[in-house]
């Protein structure tokens, strides 16, 4: 998909001013609040009209000031899924999901609600009465709802902002495995690093109605990692669990990881900080902490005071933090070995 | 206790029927011009809601003159319709439009005030999965203001019971064709020893609001409930 977009709008003080050209299916918006996320998003699937300027997509016209150019929302097939789920409340689970499907021509119908109803766990929701619904079911009926009317685009209005920690990270494989299925562009809006690393590719940084800068939703981590109090989080995708101790072992690459808060789940996704992991020059003979890991140094990178240390465990990538002085005395430098150590309780599940 | 002459009957059933006709006649409109105020931005919006509102504070009588006015013999209306051979002053209908000039207000306030709460971004997500205004209108903007146009509806009708003043003048208060209950309780006041009729209409008229009014508060103390199911 390629977004071209060059448009201001002004509302009461504050005033929005975005010009970029962006490719990529799967794509995130970055930035405090009240920084014009969402008064973009609005602009995009039509809700709001701009001042002057021009929305373009896939080569297709939604909205130019100078030919009158303003495509009403139900012309654009912008889906939205809104930061709170926004079910029609007079309507079952059922048709709400239908609502855009039965409205979409039959030569657009090209996703089968069986089969969406199937991806997000939804067949026992269906009877149901949307107040009944919990917050993350809710979401996920939203979402189904959006992907039915088949858009050529979805825009996701910090999706999962109104949820508990628990149940944001529940909704996220199902997000992914949608995605992946039906094949539907996205655009993230969001301020939670970790939500845009796992949804999405290119990002686009805004601050005060402007855009800074399109990056990675990774190099802004790593940015981010100088100035955040809890580091640079390092996003880890574990299976096969087996159970030793009380402890779980997932295998990781070549190597094992031994784990407080791991479950019999067959597969889990697990954050670690950059702050947790400890680097050794030679293996320490004993230590308190139950994974050490051999590594390689792949690069070392500022950020702030301190100096993020990308390495190689065994073909797997995993960022620490050390200061200025510990990296001299470790005598770190791109291919230097190190061994990696990271207490089995450092480890947070996410789902 | 109370005896009811056959003309009293007639007052009656003509009552009801002046405000069932008027009130199911306003919906459609009400509901129109409720959605134009709350959903739309019209220039001269102030004003607009100004005349719907006018009937509100305005003597029933200057409503029911300047209705006389149009609709009588020399009106620009009456003569319109005259020539198509309707004729409306001192008929039934006249106590329709009455009821429904002096009613409406009421109506949009009702409805206006139901639309306001409905989320503005429930309309949006319509628009977005592919409705069209009028659309988003009926599946979602109308069974919204379910409860609303009932509570609308049912005030409406317990005002058009009670009409006189515009009803009088343009209706007249001809007994079996055109009086009222409230009509028939004037006629009553005014003749030597009807205080006992006029009481046993005005027994009629207090137990049929109050049951307006019962039926109101218990069907939306229903909508209530099944809301928060």
């Amino acid at each position: 998909m390629r977004l071209e977009v060059a448009i201001e709008k002004q509302l009461g003080d504050f005033h929005l001013a975005a010009e970029f050209a962006v490719t990529g299916e799967r794509i995130g918006i970055f930035g405090p609040s009240g920084s014009g996320k969402s008064t973009l998003m609005n602009l995009l699937a039509g809700l709001l009209r701009a001042d002057r300027g021009h929305l373009c997509i896939d080569g297709e016209m939604l909205f130019d000031s100078h030919s009158g150019i303003h495509l009403a929302p139900e012309r654009r097939r912008i889906g939205v899924v809104f930061q709170h789920a926004h079910l029609f409340p007079h309507l079952s689970v059922q048709r709400n999901l239908l609502y855009g499907y039965r409205r979409l021509p039959k030569q657009l119908r090209r996703i089968a609600p069986g089969s969406l109803i199937e991806v997000l766990g939804l067949a026992p929701l269906l009877g149901r009465d949307v107040s009944s619904l919990s917050g993350g079911e809710r979401q996920r009926v939203a979402l189904g709802r959006t992907i039915l009317a088949c858009p050529r685009l979805i825009l996701l209005d910090e999706p999962l902002t109104g949820l508990d920690e628990r149940l944001k990270y529940q909704i996220i494989p199902y997000l992914q495995q949608v995605f992946a299925e039906f094949g539907i562009p996205l655009l993230l809006i969001s301020h939670s690093l970790n939500e845009l690393r796992m949804l999405s590719e290119t990002v686009l940084e805004f601050a005060d109605g402007r855009l800074l800068g399109e990056t990675s939703a990774e190099e802004l981590a790593r940015r981010s990692m100088g100035t955040s109090r809890i580091g640079y989080i390092n996003l880890l995708e574990l299976a096969a669990p087996s159970e030793h101790d009380g402890l779980y072992v997932y295998r990781w690459g070549n190597q094992e990881i031994v784990i407080a808060a791991g479950s019999a789940a067959p597969s889990g996704m697990f954050e670690l900080s950059s702050k947790d992991i400890t680097l050794f020059k030679r293996h320490p003979e004993a230590t308190s902490a139950r994974n050490m890991l051999h590594c390689r140094v792949v690069k070392l990178f500022g950020a702030g005071n301190r100096i993020g240390v990308e390495l190689d465990c065994g073909g797997r990538t995993l960022v620490s933090q050390v200061v200025d002085e510990a990296a001299q005395e470790l005598g770190l430098e791109p291919g230097s070995e190190v061994i990696a150590v990271i207490k089995a309780s450092a480890f947070r599940r996410l789902y | 206790m109370f005896e009811f002459t056959p003309t009293d009957w007639q007052a009656m059933e003509l009552s009801a029927r002046v405000a069932i006709t008027a009130t199911l006649l306003s919906l459609p409109f009400g509901f129109a011009t409720a959605y134009l105020l709350v959903f739309t931005r019209l220039p001269g919006k102030a004003l607009f809601d100004g005349i719907i509102n006018l009937p509100l504070v305005l003597p029933p009588v200057v409503v029911g003159y300047l209705l006389l006015l149009t609709l009588g013999t020399h009106g620009w209306l009456g003569q319109l319709l005259a020539a198509l051979g309707i004729r409306i002053i001192f008929t039934w209908k006249a106590a329709v439009i009455a009821s429904m000039v002096v009613g409406f207000p009421l109506l949009v306030r009702s409805i206006r005030l139901g639309m306001e709460q409905i989320d503005a971004q429930l309309i949006q997500a319509s628009r977005t999965l592919g409705a069209h205004w009028y659309d988003t209108l009926f599946s979602v903007i109308l069974p919204l203001s379910g409860r609303a146009l009932f509570a609308g509806a049912s005030l409406m009708f317990a005002r058009s019971l009670g009409e006189f003043g515009a009803t009088i003048i343009i209706a007249g208060n001809i007994p079996g064709v055109t009086q009222t209950i409230p009509l028939a309780i004037y006629d009553y006041t005014s003749t030597p020893g009807g205080d006992r009729m006029a009481l046993g209409l005005c027994l009629v008229s207090i137990v049929l609001s109050l049951v307006v009014l019962l039926f109101n508060e218990a069907v939306v103390r229903r909508f209530r409930t099944e809301k928060r199911q």
